[in-house]
């Protein structure tokens, strides 16, 4: 009560007035002067690309749908061909998942341990943090298709540098993506643990990892999804799956376009298909937790 | 004034609040006890429209609540302010702009977006924390103040609202005892001077018996209990949380003064050991 009533006299309100208005009127003219320069930025930044742009902005953004459309069309013309199409790149498409999901699988497996390893107040050596970050920044940072064209050059074309490629960078990403949701997990029960003599091991695999799994698991079916489209592309460069298939499709150019767009379509149906999977698991792991 | 009518909610399997009809014809503080579970942070939830009734009404001044949506549904939670048990502030904003969100239903969301308020709306927000003895806290961040001020913000942000209606959801079951006593005191006293309707879940009988005009005991969902503070027994108590003869009221008070009477009561087990 004492506390309530002790209401400060009339003057001193007036000075937090002042102080408060004063401060908010700084904290919008700051926010005033950034979105001047967020927009100053983006406009002049546009102009200089525009500039220095081959075709011009304006006269290619016209064209933008002439590709599409081409493709549309020629596969609208062949409609009924495209079933059997699809079935035809069926064992592609199956190869190109196989790749993405042993590389997800390898990948998350080795970012649990990194990302553990990367989280301050979970590192079993605290002195190892920052070179483990940086380690996974690296493996990030390298794009899968250029550790796939060193690894193709030196173990030959086929899914197996495509999928050691992949993982490499998935184990980057998700290393960092884990090792977030790590920093959000309470420690509390990690504390408990320790209380009892358990080992690291015990404390990350009993205290940490059931906080942390449904953010996990989202995260690495997310990447999954990511990846089906990385290994697609990788086809491009000779480790097979229905990217090389899309590569000859496209070099044949015109009448060819139906394939094109049969394989498109599977790629889609696919990602849709291990979109509402992944929503379904992630779904019922969190209601059971 | 306000009214519910067979208010129900079943949750998948169970009926978490079972045709509770109730009448308040005027402004009063009322509270509202039972074991956790029986129901009253949902029948809270109801009337403020966090949640839907599966059955039943809330009317109040003659409008059916429940049956409010979009725009129509918003208005109405501007016009009756909740405070929660673990106060959902905005922690990473300024005292200020906590309680500016008081006022969020009356502006548009581009301003509000922006954080532009009305210059009086701030000054407004100020005179209020003032009112409730915080006013020194005001350009802070609500993650530094302790749970007492916290809530206090939190009744700020209420009264921003100007509501017909506050209700309270444990408003003080996560603060020690000193500050559980300045937060009743301040729900007490906006019922005593402005006439609003406070309705408080709590659930340490002696608060209920000490700041309400009226007491609603709630078990398993149905109300067991109306009456007036001095109707609420310890007899009428174990009946409204199921307990056994072994209930004691003291044994977990949290009011200072029952330090006393519990001490008393452990003296002779202490002489028998």
């Amino acid at each position: 009560m004492a506390d309530l009533s002790l209401g400060s006299a009339h003057g001193d309100t007036d000075t937090i007035r002042d102080a408060y208005l004063a401060m908010a009127r700084t904290k919008r003219m700051y926010g005033g002067i950034l979105l001047i320069v967020f927009v100053a930025l983006m406009t002049s930044g546009f102009m200089l690309a525009d500039s220095r742009n081959a075709g011009g902005f304006w006269d290619g953004i016209l064209n933008i749908f002439q590709f599409p459309g081409e493709v549309v069309a020629e596969a609208r013309e062949k409609a009924a061909l495209l079933p059997g199409l699809m079935i035809e790149f069926l064992p592609s498409l199956i190869e190109t998942l196989n790749i993405a999901a042993a590389a997800t699988l390898l990948g998350a497996i080795l970012a649990v341990i990194l990302s553990l390893l990367a989280t301050r107040g979970l590192a079993k050596f605290p002195a190892l943090i920052s070179p483990v970050r940086r380690a996974m920044d690296v493996m990030r940072a390298v794009p899968e298709i250029v550790i796939a064209l060193v690894l193709i050059f030196i173990l030959g074309g086929g899914p197996v540098p495509a999928m050691i490629a992949i993982a490499i960078h998935t184990v980057g990403a998700l290393g960092k993506l884990f090792s977030e949701v790590n920093e959000n997990a309470s420690l509390k029960p990690v504390e408990g643990l320790a209380s009892v003599g358990a080992t690291w091991t015990q404390r990350m695999w009993l205290g940490v990892i059931p906080q942390v799994a449904p953010n996990y698991l989202s995260y690495a079916l997310l990447r999954f999804e990511i990846n089906i489209r990385a290994s697609a592309i990788l086809g491009f460069v000779g480790s097979g799956g229905i990217g090389y298939d899309l590569k000859n499709a496209f070099s044949w150019g015109q009448g060819r376009y139906d394939e094109v767009a049969a394989i498109f379509l599977l790629l889609f149906l696919t990602i849709v298909f291990f979109d509402q999977l992944s929503d379904h698991y992630r779904n019922k792991l969190v209601g059971r937790g | 004034m306000l009214t519910f009518d067979r208010l129900t909610k079943r949750f998948k399997g169970n009926t978490a609040v079972d045709a509770v009809s109730l009448t308040f014809p005027k402004p009063a503080m009322i509270g509202i006890i039972g074991a956790s579970g029986a129901g009253k942070s949902t029948l809270l939830r109801m009337v403020n429209r966090l949640s839907d009734a599966t059955e039943g009404h809330v009317l109040f001044e003659g409008q059916d609540v429940t049956a409010l949506r979009g725009g129509a549904r918003r208005a109405w939670q501007g016009q009756c302010a909740m405070i929660f048990q673990q106060f959902n502030l905005v922690p990473r904003m300024d005292v200020v702009s906590n309680v500016l969100h008081g006022t969020l239903n009356r502006r548009s969301t581009l301003a509000t977006m922006f954080n532009l308020y009305p210059r009086e709306d701030i000054h407004r927000a100020i005179d209020i924390l003032d009112r409730l003895g915080i006013a020194a806290q005001a350009p802070k961040r609500a993650e530094a103040l302790s749970g007492g001020q916290q809530q206090r913000v939190a009744i700020a942000r209420a009264l921003m609202q100007d509501p017909k209606i506050i209700l309270a959801d444990e408003p003080i079951a996560s603060l020690d005892p000193m500050n559980a006593q300045i937060v009743m005191d301040a729900l007490r006293r906006i019922h005593d001077e402005d006439g609003r309707m406070v309705i408080a879940n709590l659930h340490t009988l002696d608060t209920a018996r000490r700041y309400c005009d009226r007491v609603i005991g709630m078990r398993e969902g149905r109300v067991v209990f109306d009456g007036t503070p001095a109707q609420l027994t310890t007899g009428v108590a174990r009946d409204i949380y199921g307990a056994d003869a072994g209930f004691s009221e003291a044994a977990t008070s949290t009011s200072i003064e029952a330090l006393d009477d519990a001490g008393a009561m452990l003296r002779p087990a202490q002489a028998a050991i």
